[in-house]
């Protein structure tokens, strides 16, 4: 299939998506009342559509094509298809600056906990940064990537531990689980900067990508400005997963996941990869943060639970596969 | 005539290790050059320090008489085609996309022309659409071939280029590097088979803890002391039908 074929059929299954994620939701309208919301923005109908849903949407799917793209980068980079954001230990760094952004009590200034999070993204990716370019065996990489997250995730648990309140403990938990409850529209501009930059940033590593299917040594002598690339696609990733953090806090398995339900179809090229992983992420966060709103419970789903709910398991068969296709 | 490749008094460290003391190597057009040695002797050390892959801590080294270290990585890509000992690939790309991996300076359409003509070139031609993981070893190993010749390159540089395959592919391999090198290219390989070296190389280069201990001509570089002194071997090259061949037993 074409590229561009397939990426039309990945906006149009997304364009149906966002179509059923903006009219369905916990308060139900009447059909008169759609017309109307479609009318007078400024109805009641037009005030639960275009200020609650709408920017709620609009914030999954920007997440989700964040960390779809970073995660097909990753897989890419490190020639591995259980490699996602988390791996580089880029959102374990992040979610501890929101963690340390709410301990402190920083949670009612407006932006800092998404700042703290950006901030720890690039903390975190800079310093993985730093060390791919030294470290030129992409399994170094993984094992650096899994002592930052091993370090981010101890000291997240410090924080929980010098927590001062029970209260900061609970808004700490729910960041750490992940939402885009509650978001409106200059939620999603703020993301859309360093996503947009992240994003051109991973695309200019696409024919990197591809070249390291041939490994290390081929790729640093095919003629390609290898380091560079590299840096490109680790800057990118880390700045796509930051501000996808930024903005809905920890949301696992999307950058592991969308990468696959694409992949077959550009026939395993990491190159054209990219593209379609970012609109499988979009596709699945929108419907993931569907489900997370229209299953009855008491208390809303928290988003990041959804996807780790399905994820899980979706990474156990992953990990099976790639493991039989490894012993032969 | 310049060399295509010239590497010379290269040391070089891996860890504590010194794996190149001094060692020198020239490779010119229309040649194939065998760089033969024990396991550990530093044969892929040496290739891989004249391609600026190991840092080397003294010598130089020349590609088509320009210094290594002065080339961007676009201008090596130029005079050099490299196929690692390595050849794990690690997506399923069809092999004509593979093969066509070997000319970045070629907008996407023409070098996927250049790979289907080089996947036809080393009988490969009916893989073209194929993905390199669902091939044998063998064919995997000609697409990887064929990516090599895609370079262009006037020296092309093989480490161990047919390691696991069955003796039918490895003549082929060594029967395509010999036209490459008949077309006027320099080709240098690394290779564990004595008699296939002897049969294939116009030259052999013996390396031995770091070092070439011998260089010329088949049957003077794998001379019985050279056999007996670094591969341990108490035998001789003997002249058959076929070409030369090893006889010997470990000492």
């Amino acid at each position: 299939m074409s590229l561009l074929r397939l990426c039309l059929i990945m906006l149009g299954l997304l364009a149906l998506a966002v179509v059923f994620a903006v009219t369905l939701g916990e308060t139900p309208l009447a059909l008169s009342q759609y017309a109307q919301a479609l009318t007078h923005p400024a109805s009641p109908p037009g005030e639960v559509l275009w200020t609650i849903r709408a920017p709620r949407v609009a914030m999954a799917a920007l997440v989700g094509a964040a960390l779809g793209l970073a995660g097909a980068t990753m897989q890419g980079l490190l020639r591995n298809p259980l490699a996602d954001p988390g791996v580089l230990g880029v959102s374990a760094v992040s979610g501890l600056g929101a963690a340390l952004a709410i301990a402190c009590g920083l949670a009612a200034v407006p932006g800092a906990i998404e700042l703290a999070a950006l901030a720890g993204a690039l903390l975190a990716g800079g310093a993985v940064v730093a060390i791919a370019v030294r470290l030129r065996e992409p399994e170094a990489l993984i094992l650096f990537g899994v002592a930052i997250s091993a370090f981010g995730g101890a000291l997240t648990a410090l924080v929980f531990n010098l927590a001062p309140s029970p209260v900061a403990i609970a808004e700490i938990l729910a960041w750490l689980m992940g939402s885009v409850e509650n978001r409106d529209w200059t939620d999603s501009l703020r993301a859309i900067v360093p996503m947009a930059g992240g994003a051109v940033l991973c695309l200019k590593a696409g024919q990197g990508l591809r070249m390291l299917t041939l490994g290390e040594e081929a790729a640093k002598m095919s003629g390609l400005p290898m380091a560079r690339l590299r840096a490109y696609a680790v800057a990118g990733a880390a700045l796509l997963t930051g501000a996808a953090v930024a903005g809905a806090g920890v949301i696992g398995f999307v950058g592991l996941a969308a990468p696959h339900m694409v992949r077959a179809l550009v026939k395993d090229d990491p190159r054209r990869t990219l593209w379609p992983s970012a609109l499988a992420g979009a596709l699945l966060l929108v419907l993931a943060d569907l489900a997370a709103r229209l299953v009855p419970t008491d208390q809303e789903l928290k988003l990041g639970v959804v996807t780790a709910l399905f994820g899980a398991p979706a990474f156990a068969l992953l990990a099976w596969r790639a493991a039989r296709s490894w012993r032969s | 005539m310049t060399a295509a490749w010239t590497i010379s008094g290269a040391k070089a460290r891996q860890g504590d290790k010194l794996v190149l003391d001094a060692a020198s190597l020239v490779a010119c057009a229309g040649e194939v050059v065998g760089v033969v040695g024990p396991n550990g002797a530093g044969k892929t050390s040496l290739l891989r320090a004249g391609l600026g892959l190991l840092p080397m801590t003294e010598g130089e080294a020349l590609l088509s008489g320009k210094r290594l270290d002065e080339l961007s990585a676009a201008e090596r890509a130029t005079l050099v085609g490299y196929l690692p000992q390595d050849r794990r690939v690690a997506w399923n790309l069809p092999a004509e996309m593979v093969a066509s991996l070997g000319a970045v300076d070629l907008p996407e359409a023409q070098a996927l022309v250049v790979a289907r003509e080089r996947l036809a070139r080393v009988g490969a031609a009916d893989l073209a659409k194929r993905g390199v993981l669902d091939m044998s070893g063998g064919e995997r190993a000609r697409v990887l071939l064929a990516r090599l010749l895609t370079t262009r390159a006037p020296l092309l540089v093989a480490d161990e280029p047919i390691a696991g395959l069955d003796p039918d592919a490895q003549l082929l391999t060594l029967e395509l590097l010999r036209a490459e090198a008949a077309s006027g290219v320099a080709v240098v390989v690394t290779l564990h088979d004595l008699s296939l070296a002897a049969r294939y190389c116009d030259r052999v280069a013996v390396i031995d803890v770091g070092r070439v201990v011998a260089e010329g001509a088949p049957s003077m570089a794998l001379s019985p002391e050279i056999l007996a002194r670094v591969f341990r071997l108490d035998g001789a090259l003997i002249e058959t039908p076929a070409g030369p061949v090893l006889a010997a037993r470990r000492i």
